[in-house]
Formats: C-alpha cells, structure tokens, sequence
C-alpha cells in the first residue's frame, strides 16, 4: 500500500512538470526584447510574415500593459476594503452580522468567474456603454476581495490575544490599537494574502472576455477596451496566423503566476518563524 | 482605624460571566498608596479576573458583568470611560509581550503613541531613559534601541513591558504573574525591582508564588471559590492566618 | 479616529458583502427573467434546443447542464485515484518530512496554474494522444474535458482532506498499533472513518471548483450544443456555453445566457454551502 500511495501521489507531480515543460520548451525561443516592448501585430501582419517564412513580429506589451492597469486599480481598491472587512469578521467574530458576513464572503469566493464577468457586464459595461479597462478591473477587484478578507481575518484571528490586550491596557483606543499593534503584527500573513490573491485573478481570462474585450493598441486609458495577457493568449488560441505568439505569452504568465507563488509561500514560512 | 485615604478600594466588586456563576463575589478591600499587594489564591479562584476587573478589561467581551464598585481616588471606575481608566491603571502581562514590530525605543513610547499623544523628540529621549533606567533596562540595551524589543531575552521582554506601563506614570500598577514565565533569576530581579518601584506607584500583583507574597508584598489577599477570604499585612497572614481555608493553602494542603 | 468612527468605519467595509452579493443575485435574476418569461421556467430547464434562427429563437439549458455534470463527475472520478494518495503521503506516511512539503508545494503550483493554460496544454498535448489512442476521432470532448479538470481539482481535494487526516488523534491510532494492527489497517480501520466526513466534504468543494471551471473545458469540451451521448463525444458546459457565446448575444439570447449563469451560481452555492457546513462539522467533532 506504501509504494501505490508513493507511486500515485509522484504521478500528480507528472502534469506539473509536463504543463511546465511543454510551455517552456516551444515559449522560450519567443522571449525577447521586442516581446515585451511591441504590441500585437495584426492577424494580416503575421499572415505575410509566415508566408515570408520570417517569424511573426510584435509581442504581448498591450497585454503586459493591460493586466498591469487593472491588476493596480483592482488591488488599490480590494486591499483597503478587503483588510477592514477582515478586521471586522475578526473583532466581531461572534456577532449575527459577522456570521452573515462570513458566509457571503465564502459565497462569493466560490462564485465561478463567467459569472464574475456576466455581472460586471450588467453593472459596469451596459450602463457605460462599452467595454473598459474600469470594467475589467471591477471583475478583478471582486474575484481579490474574499481572498483579502480570509487572509486577513485569519491572520489577526491567530494573534495572540494579550497583544491586543496590552495594547488596550495602555489606554489606546481600539483603532490606534488596530493601526499600531495588531495590522503591524499580522502584516505578514496579509500581504502573503495579496500576493496569493494577485496571482489567482492575473491568469482569469472569462471574466476580461466580457469586460475588458480587448485591443491590439498599447493603451492607458480606463475607459475603452484593454487587453491582458490572459486575453491575448485566448486570442492567439483562436487565430491560426498568430498561433506561433501563444507558447511566449503563456510561458509568461506562468512564470509570473508561479514565481508569486512561491514568493507567497516563502514569505509565509518565513514569517511564521 | 487608620485615616489614610486608600488609592484604590473595591466596594462589594463582583464579576459574572454567566448568569448564573459568579468569578468574584462581593469582594471588599482598601489599597493603600505605595504598597505592595499580593493576591493569591488557587487557581480559578478569580484572583486574575479580578485584577483585570480594575483596569476593565471585562469591557472588552460582552457577556461579562461587573458590579459593585472599584475607586480610584474616591471615583467610581465603573462608571469612567475604559481608556481614562487605563491610562491611569498600567497592566503587566503573564507571558512578556512586547510589541513585536517595535523597536525598543518605541516600545516603551507606545503608550503615547496608542493615544495619540504627540512628544517631542527630547521628551521622547527622556522619557524612555527614565522609565529603562528605572526598570534596570538602561545599561543593557542603551545602545540597541532601536532593536526589536522580542529580540530581548524574557526577564528583560517583561521589564521592558514595565517600563512601557510606567512610561503613562500610572497611579497604579497591575500585574498579572509577570514572573510565571521567568527562570529564578529572571524572577529575583523583577522582585527586586518592584520593591524599588512600589515609591513610585502603588502595585497590585497577583501571584500564585508563595514564597514571591512573602518576599515582596506588603500586604496580602487570598482568595478562594471567588471570594476573598482573607486581607491583612502579608506578615499576619504568613505567621498567623485567621482562617481555616488560608491556613490550609498555605501550608500547602491546598492547591 | 474615535471607537465609534471606527466602529463605523469597519462595518461600512463589512457592508460590501452583502451590496455585492445582493447585486449579483439581484442583477442575475432581472436579466434572466426575460428567458424565463419567454420559455418558462421548467421549459427552460428541460428543453435541449438551442437555435437563434430569427424569429425561431428557441433555448434550452438542459444541454449544457448534462454537460457541465457529466464533466464534473468524471472529473471527480478521474481525481480521486490520485488526490486520496497525495493526502495519506502528506497527511500520514510522512507527514512534517521534507518530502511532504515538497509534494505539497507541487500540488499548490498545480493550483496556481491559470485555467487557459490548462486548456492549452490539454489542446495541444492531451487532444493529440486522445487521437492517436482512436478513443475520440476529434479528440477533444466531455473525456479531455474532464481529464484535465481531474488534474485541477486534485490540489483542492488533496490539500484539504491531508487537513484532516492530520487530525486524527495519535492515541487512535497508537491503541490500534499496540493491538497488532498494520499501518494498511489503521488507515483502513481508524484514519479513514475519524477523517471520512472531513475527506468527504474536501471532495464537495473540489466539486464546488469544478462545475464554474469556464476556460478548460470551453478549450476542449467541443463546443456542439448537444447533450453529449457518450463520454467521448463532444458537448458545452455551462460555462463554456457562456464563454463561447457571450460576447455576440443579444436580446433573447443574451437573456437565456444569464439565465444559465444564474443556474450555474445557484448550483455552485448551493454545493459549496453544503460543503463548507460539513467542513466546519467535522472540524468540531
């Protein structure tokens, strides 16, 4: 039984390496300057460059450029709210609100992305008219928010309590004590949080087909279509003569997705000690 | 009767945690100013709950109730806000807990900083040498203030956490087995340091130390099942105790 | 900033959870309605046409509903052979070595790994192997679909019951070795009934995961707007029904779209609330 659980447990480790493998074998030789400085080239661009036999021009950078605008205006917001909501379920974790609170907050984190997109698509792109990066980091901001506020309750919720206690024995009122002791104290296990939070969402492409829509234009303007990484290589995907750009966009974001990942989980060990 | 004013007196102070059950019953004693007062007891007899009763930490969980009355200078605290209270009554913990993403320097200012009280920086400076060297901190950390104070071995971490209290100049000072978590020698320099304090503040310390009610207090209570059995000169109590139950618990047949 | 502002302040920031909870029900159910008006509710759950020739509009979710169940079932079989394994090695054969850590860090980057890129590898590597076995002559359909998924739940079923065997007592477990038990038997015979419950709900939440998973399976499910009739043929999800089609709906469409959204988040919550109830009972016991 030992060596079945050892074998079947070592298989889980296969995909990991084969996804890694694959991504990095036919993406590495895509990576260069110009990949991260140019935008994408145009579906009838790429179709001369391959029947040139040249590789195709251009790169991901409207992407890059994209996820980064509404990844900043998603956390600006979702960390501040996330962070009270948190300290709130944690200062009143006995409270019937609290308790209400606390469900929606799982509610919400199991809410299937599409459908993340599907509402930020009623609320934000309907009444504007049009598909914008606000949108697009609106679907953010909502998919962060549950994870800032688990993280953040939990962190303050395993703080040993006569920190809080001696804190208000000084006379400090309850928001200085917040501010000064406990936030401090448990900025660690937060932040983990956010980094944790950043690289679930920065891979979502469901919720930006809706929203952001996309758009081969480097751009920094909120209100009219954005691309992101995610998109472009959901584009890639359905476009025969840009196929070749797919393998440098995904391995990309994999990196990023995973370096954060092993950033967070650094951090926490590191923190826990 | 002596006519001396107590600095802190307890008027029939009960605490309820529930309904039904009563931590501290009726309990009714006079602090003198500038002694030493050890409360003792088995544990769950209500001796912790009813130190924290004084700075109100009760306050802080819904469910429980404080009756009676606590003066402080003749003023019921019970009827004062929590954080008046609390500026005026200092708290030293059982397990030393400094703040651990200050530095020491700011450890011992974070009185102020938890009210918003702004210093200057020389009020600052002076300040946090009066309150180190007044806990015999001074000389060992003078040169690493601004060293995270967890980065203090216990004894110092608890002494630090003095100091921090005694930075609001407290007229009183509660601690709650500040030595339980020390080694011996940790603990005989903070029985020695609160002997020279007691000039200073008037300090109320719970302990289930034996040997620590006798070195250090001035005078004594002991408690039982809630209730205060016993209040007396600590010297009384020790060679003479009047009641069965004190008796017994100090000859140890009772834990 | 007083107790009574922060107070404020807190339960202001608490109030978000129910403004948006609220407003996803709210904005779920008024952009259904026209789907539902249209077709009736019962019609629409039971119909399986789906065709937007004008002026014979006619939608049925019942299509992407087998499909998005049979993927997850499948995805749940395919999971567990594998997740209930990387669970015992973690959470008891070497529980606290350094071999169970590194095994957790994998299944965590597993988790980490974002849904296109699944579908991607599952496009270019699964599909062709699919192919070559002559399992499907497309290659893709609710069988890719579903293995993929396999993979993406098995961190979050893993993880999660590894909790919870780490939790059975060691007196359990040492009064059933000092009677002669193997460790097979103590598995069998105490880990396993002490963590059932525990290990059961991780499998609901892995469940949970799989039934909103859009990019994976709109990669590889086909995309046909039939109930699927065997596990190799193609079909959509619900999610993938949503991605696919989205973006160039409008009126009728658009609304019988939402209105399969609102099945989707129904059936999700109502699973995850399941799940996270029989968590939190096992967590007491």
């Amino acid at each position: 039984m030992l060596w079945g659980v050892c074998l079947l447990a070592a298989l889980t480790a296969v995909p990991l390496l084969a996804i890694l493998g694959e991504v990095l074998l036919r993406g590495y030789d895509q990576l260069s300057w110009s990949f991260f400085t140019e935008p994408t080239p145009t579906a009838y661009k790429a179709m001369k460059a391959i029947e040139a036999g040249e590789p195709i021009p251009g790169g991901i950078a409207n992407g890059i450029v994209g996820t980064m605008i509404m990844l900043g205006m998603a956390v600006v917001v979702a960390v501040p709210v996330g962070i009270l909501c948190g300290a709130f379920l944690a200062e009143n974790s006995k409270n019937r609100f609290a308790q209400i609170v606390s469900y929606l907050t799982d509610l919400l984190q199991g809410t299937p992305s599409v459908i993340v997109g599907i509402i930020t698509y009623i609320w934000v792109v309907v009444p504007m008219k049009g598909y914008s990066a606000i949108a697009g980091s609106v679907a953010l901001c909502i998919m962060m928010l549950p994870l800032i506020i688990r993280s953040t309750e939990e962190t303050l919720k395993i703080l040993p309590a006569s920190l809080k206690e001696a804190g208000l024995a000084l006379g400090g009122n309850k928001a200085r004590v917040m501010m000064k002791v406990q936030l401090p104290a448990a900025f660690g296990g937060i932040f983990t949080g956010v980094l944790l939070a950043i690289s679930r969402v920065i891979g979502e492409t469901a919720p930006l087909m809706f929203t952001a829509l996309g758009c081969s234009l480097i751009r920094f303007s909120i209100d009219k279509p954005i691309s992101a990484v995610p998109l472009l290589i959901w584009e890639f995907f359905n476009d025969p003569n840009l196929q070749e750009l797919i393998w440098g966009a995904s391995l990309f974001l994999l990196l990023f997705v995973l370096t954060l990942n092993l950033t967070a989980k650094y951090l926490a060990k590191k923190w826990n000690q | 009767m002596e006519s001396v004013k107590p600095i802190l007196e307890f008027k029939k102070t009960c605490v309820s945690y529930t309904k039904q059950t009563m931590a501290v019953k009726y309990v009714s004693a006079a602090i003198e100013q500038n002694t030493i007062t050890a409360i003792m007891g088995p544990s769950g007899c209500g001796k912790s709950t009813l130190l924290r009763a004084v700075n109100l930490m009760h306050n802080l969980y819904q469910n429980i109730r404080v009756d009676g009355e606590i003066l402080l200078n003749g003023e019921n605290i019970l009827s004062m806000e929590p954080i008046d209270v609390r500026r005026r009554i200092g708290m030293v913990f059982q397990r030393p807990a400094p703040f651990p993403t200050m530095s020491i320097y700011d450890n011992v200012l974070s009185g102020f900083a938890l009210n918003g009280i702004k210093l200057s920086k020389a009020e600052k400076d002076a300040t946090v040498e009066r309150c180190l060297r007044s806990v015999a901190l001074w000389d060992e950390v003078k040169d690493v203030l601004n060293k995270k104070g967890t980065f203090l071995s216990g004894g110092q971490q608890q002494r630090l956490c003095i100091a921090r209290a005694l930075a609001m100049k407290p007229d009183v000072l509660l601690m709650d087995e500040p030595t339980s978590a020390l080694d011996p020698i940790a603990t005989k320099h903070i029985e020695e340091l609160l002997l020279e304090l007691q000039k200073e503040v008037t300090i109320l310390i719970v302990t289930h130390n034996m040997g620590q009610a006798k070195r250090i207090s001035s005078k004594s209570m002991f408690m039982y099942l809630g209730e205060l059995v016993e209040y007396g000169d600590t010297e009384t109590m020790f060679t003479n105790p009047s009641d069965e139950r004190t008796k017994a618990y100090l000859t140890g047949k009772m834990g | 900033m007083n107790d009574r502002l922060y107070k404020i302040l807190l339960f202001a920031a608490a109030l978000i959870m129910p403004i948006v909870c609220g407003g996803v029900v709210y904005a779920l159910v008024t952009d259904a309605y026209e789907a539902f008006e249209h077709f009736g509710f019962f019609k629409f759950l039971t119909s399986s046409e789906w065709s937007y020739t004008e002026g014979a509009e006619q939608y049925g979710a019942l299509p992407f509903i087998t499909g998005t169940l049979m993927t997850t079932l499948l995805a749940l079989i395919f999971c567990i052979p594998f997740s209930l394994p990387v669970a015992l090695f973690v959470g008891e054969y070497f529980k606290g070595t350094k071999v169970a850590a590194v095994l957790s860090t994998v299944t965590d980057l597993l988790a980490g790994i974002p849904s296109i890129i699944y579908g991607l590898w599952g496009f270019y590597t699964l599909r062709p192997i699919i192919m070559a076995l002559n399992i499907s002559p497309q290659g893709s359909g609710v069988l890719t679909a579903s293995l993929v998924l396999a993979i993406m739940i098995i961190p979050y079923a893993a993880s999660l019951s590894a909790e919870f065997i780490k939790m059975v007592p060691n007196d359990l477990k040492e009064g059933a070795y000092s009677l002669g038990a193997t460790r097979a038997e103590v598995i069998r015979k105490v880990v396993f009934p002490v963590a059932g419950s525990g290990i059961f709900s991780s499998y609901i939440l892995a469940i949970g995961r799989a039934l909103g998973e859009t990019m994976t399976v709109t990669m590889l499910i086909g995309n046909t707007n039939n109930i699927p009739d065997s596990i190799t043929s193609t079909g959509n999800s619900m999610a993938s029904i949503i991605a696919n089609q989205f973006g160039e709906a409008d009126d009728l469409r658009l609304s019988s779209l939402i209105a399969i959204g609102l099945i989707l988040f129904l059936i999700t919550a109502a699973i995850n609330m399941v799940g996270k109830m029989m968590i939190k009972r096992a967590r007491i016991a």
